[in-house]
């Protein structure tokens, strides 16, 4: 038995995580994975609380944000690609072309 | 105080978990970071099974690390990133200090709105089971998926078609009579060392 507060705790810490890698990083893929980890801070979180509940509905929306998270890399890598055929960079400070 | 095996399972899953995810941004090669973020994902997999769902737990080690991070992988190895990129002169100290205040504030509030919550009471961990009719099981999770969120799912259907379509339009090189040109077979012409050389052979 593990108290449900110590799952929270791990899924605020692996967000804030996220959030730091989100403002922190200048590689473009690596802030897309800290994008992905967010999401999936926020699955664990759900997970959590559909076992306390004993409800099984929180699995249905994991399955959901899994698809949702899926999408979003794919669309993501294919921005990239292009992007960094145009510009020969990884850096997203260079990502500035719809800049104002 | 005794710490039961559950407790062990959940304080080592835990503490990788957040390892992986802090070494991922430590990292100057993507490569390394994707395979840092792989080894948090299968400690998230090991919470999720300790919270009883088996089959979330197998399908975030199956499209994660065997889809989505492979993915990376493959953009990784097409862009040729060797992790010496240049990636401009790095922020002020600070910018950073800021940064870093701001997302560990962020996560103090959760926590203590984490602690001040009315969830402070122990779960059931452990495995379940998870074959049959059990909790967790693919049975459950698919009998809820095709029932009560029979239209979100299909709708999920539509929203990967559409990120398919997308991806392949916007990945796509825009000029197209360079794609044909690199289809086409190379015209073989005498170099002009071998017209040379004919010619003065002649």
């Amino acid at each position: 038995m593990v108290n449900i507060t110590a799952f929270l705790l791990v899924g605020a810490v692996l967000f804030g995580i996220g959030v730091i890698g989100v403002m922190v990083s200048r590689n473009i893929i690596v802030l897309l994975m800290a994008v992905e980890l967010m999401l999936n801070a926020a699955n664990l979180v759900i997970i959590a609380f559909s076992r306390v509940q004993n409800l099984m509905d929180g699995h249905a929306f994991v399955f959901l944000v899994l698809t949702v998270a899926a999408a979003e890399a794919a669309v993501g890598l294919a921005m990239v690609i292009t992007i960094y055929h145009n510009r020969r960079t990884i850096n997203i400070d260079r990502y500035n072309l719809l800049k104002w | 105080m005794t710490i039961s095996i559950d407790g062990i399972i959940f304080i080592v899953s835990a503490a990788v978990a957040i390892f992986g995810a802090t070494m991922m941004f430590a990292q100057r090669n993507p490569v390394a970071s994707v395979l840092y973020f792989i080894l948090s994902l299968v400690a998230q997999s090991t919470l999720y099974i300790q919270l009883g769902a088996l089959f979330v737990g197998a399908i975030l080690i199956i499209v994660y690390s065997g889809a989505i991070l492979v993915l990376f992988l493959f953009v990784i190895m097409i862009l040729n990133l060797r992790g010496d990129e240049d990636l401009g002169k790095p922020s002020s100290s600070i910018s950073n200090l800021t940064k870093y205040i701001l997302a560990i504030g962020l996560t103090m509030e959760l926590a203590f709105i984490i602690r001040s919550s009315i969830f402070g009471r122990a779960v059931p961990t452990g495995v379940v089971g998870g074959a049959g009719n059990e909790f967790g099981s693919a049975e459950q999770v698919a009998s809820l998926l095709f029932t009560r969120y029979l239209y979100p799912f299909e709708l999920t259907s539509i929203l990967l078609l559409a990120a398919i379509v997308g991806a392949v339009l916007i990945a796509r090189r825009e000029h197209k009579e360079e794609v044909e040109k690199q289809l086409q077979p190379p015209v073989i012409k005498p170099s002009r060392s071998e017209m040379t050389v004919d010619e003065a052979a002649g």
